[in-house]
């Protein structure tokens, strides 16, 4: 039922610099969505989040960002995508505090938190794949 | 990568953040102030964060970084000027800040370390001169 | 033969004949935009009980919708349209039914009548159904987005931020606390103390009726961002009911401020930033 709006923007996401890239890519598309501010900065941060695992876990990838309406609002999807090792415990990785590195491992699940639809999708050893998307109010 | 700069003013240590933060000068102003600390034993570190828009887990987990490292020189470290937005934003995110103490404004900022200074002194028995000895209240 | 020949009987002729046959294609046509939303029994009976109040409509020659004779049928899509509307349908959704007859009419009408003048003027007025539909479509958006935009003012309004004391600022809560308020408050409380200064923040709730869990996770994030910008914030006017709920939900109110009235926290703000409350001794006089 969602459809994208024909706006869209794919970046590849190889090292720190992306990540500053991606985040400002993606406030673009929120201000275009007209999200309120906390919610620009709420999407922002789950970019930023999503976009260094991509680097520090996934060895680098890519992501789409995209404006989507659903008929009665619109709103801003983004989608970051590794080649990595992908998760083997899902739960795992989502719970607060949990990481595989030296993060803070509030990642995934913050970055859960911030938005409105998250979706996972990994298989070890092909990669991971998270897509996000908030909704204007 | 740029780099943030830091100044002294008296015993305090000024950074302000006027520009996305990369990770990679985010780990350079953590060494940086390090060095800076102990190169001048200042009391205090102060970083201005009003005109940040985001801040991430990684951010987040500097700020905490830099007190315990300015901690160990016996200086406290206050983050002033955080906005709205970015403070909801850290508490759906689920960070803390650790011993980060915060103030609105630069002006509070500098009050608290002013204030924290003197009670230090206090405790130190260093001041016996111009300091009336007051009553625990 | 035309459609609007005053022929009394030939609209009925034309559609009691194979009336089957085109009331399955008209169920067809209906349930394929709503997606299974609706089963196809239900659509069938729909379908049915409207045309049949339909066919007797026309059999009485009347051509005019608000005419009596079109009682029944007008009662069938009142009916419709209201239970349609409750479940969440679109306009296009719920109005799509009743266009599906004219379709169903032209698809059918080669096999029943082979006549082109019928189908011609059928095809002209499915396209002017489109230009109705979208209009329809386009004027409940924007009737929404006024609505919408109503209630955010309404929000504005009902959540005055209000300077109690040097550096000490309230937001009086009254009525209904729902998710989308209290996020208001939360961002307004928050965005006054950076334009004032003000360390210290109230938000009192005697006036709340009941909080649910949500509401106060809400409560509870707005005192952790004022801490985190370095400002305090104590909540007030908890009443019993209130303070039943929130034990019962096993909400954590952890190391947060809380006073049983405004005058309280008031007093405890002004403390915190530092000033005393003495009264005076009573004058002898």
């Amino acid at each position: 039922m969602t459809a994208p709006t024909g706006e869209r923007d794919e970046l590849v996401i190889a090292g720190d610099e992306d990540v500053v890239r991606v985040r400002q890519v993606v406030r673009g598309f929120a201000l275009r969505a007209k999200l309120s501010l906390v919610d620009q900065t709420k999407l922002v941060t789950a970019a930023s989040e999503l976009a260094r695992n991509a680097v520090n876990y996934g060895g680098g990838g890519q992501a789409v960002v995209e404006l989507v309406g659903n008929g009665r609002r619109v709103g801003v999807r983004a989608r970051f995508a590794d080649d990595g090792p992908g998760i083997s415990d899902v739960e795992l990785a989502l719970t607060d505090g949990w990481t595989s590195g030296s993060g803070l491992g509030l990642g995934l699940s913050g970055a859960r938190r911030l938005v409105d639809e998250f979706e996972l999708e990994t298989e070890v050893g092909r990669g991971t794949a998270v897509t996000i998307t908030k909704w204007a109010r | 990568m740029d780099r943030i700069p830091i100044l002294k003013i008296g015993q305090v240590l000024l950074v302000s953040i006027q520009i996305d933060l990369q990770d990679q000068s985010v780990l350079a102003l953590q060494e940086d102030l390090a060095e800076q600390i102990s190169a001048t034993g200042a009391h205090g570190v102060i970083i201005d964060i009003s005109a940040v828009e985001i801040v991430d887990s990684f951010i987040g987990r500097m700020f905490a970084t830099i007190a315990a490292t300015s901690r160990l020189f016996d200086a406290d470290t206050v983050v002033v000027g955080m906005r709205p937005a970015v403070a909801i934003t850290l508490v759906e995110l689920g960070l803390t800040l650790g011993q980060v103490r915060t103030a609105l404004n630069l002006e509070k900022g500098l009050a608290i370390l002013g204030k924290l200074a003197a009670e230090r002194e206090l405790a130190e028995g260093l001041d016996d001169l111009d300091e009336p000895v007051q009553a625990n209240s | 033969m035309s459609v609007d020949a005053g022929d009394t009987d030939s609209l009925a002729v034309l559609l009691s004949k194979d009336a089957d046959v085109l009331i399955a294609r008209w169920v067809a046509l209906t349930s394929a935009p709503l997606r299974g939303k609706v089963s196809e029994a239900e659509l069938t009976r729909e379908c049915r009980e409207l045309f049949d109040t339909l066919v007797a409509a026309v059999s009485t020659g009347s051509r005019d919708f608000q005419d009596p004779a079109f009682v029944e049928v007008r009662a069938a899509l009142e009916e419709l349209s209201r239970n349609r509307a409750r479940l969440g349908f679109t306009p296009s959704e719920t109005v799509v039914g009743v266009f599906a007859l004219k379709r169903a009419m032209l698809e059918t009408s080669g096999q029943r009548t082979g006549d082109t003048g019928l189908r011609e003027v059928i095809e002209f007025t499915l396209l002017l159904d489109t230009l109705g539909l979208w209009t329809f479509e386009c004027y409940a958006r924007a009737r929404e987005e006024v609505i919408a935009q109503q209630a955010e003012q309404l929000l504005e309004l009902t959540t005055p931020v209000v300077r109690l004391w040097d550096g000490v600022l309230a937001v009086p809560l009254v009525g209904t606390l729902d998710s989308a308020r209290t996020q208001v408050v939360m961002e307004k409380l928050l965005e006054a103390l950076v334009e004032t200064g003000a360390e210290q923040a109230i938000v009192d709730i005697t006036g709340v009726l009941a909080v649910d869990t949500q509401v106060a996770q809400h409560l509870l994030k707005t005192v952790m961002a004022a801490r985190l910008m370095g400002a305090e914030c104590t909540i007030s006017g908890i009443r019993p009911q209130i303070a039943q709920t929130i034990v019962e939900l096993g909400i954590e109110f952890g190391d947060i401020t809380t006073k049983a009235s405004l005058a309280d926290a008031l007093l405890y703000a002004m403390r915190r930033s530092g000033v005393d409350v003495v009264r005076k001794r009573a004058q002898v006089g």
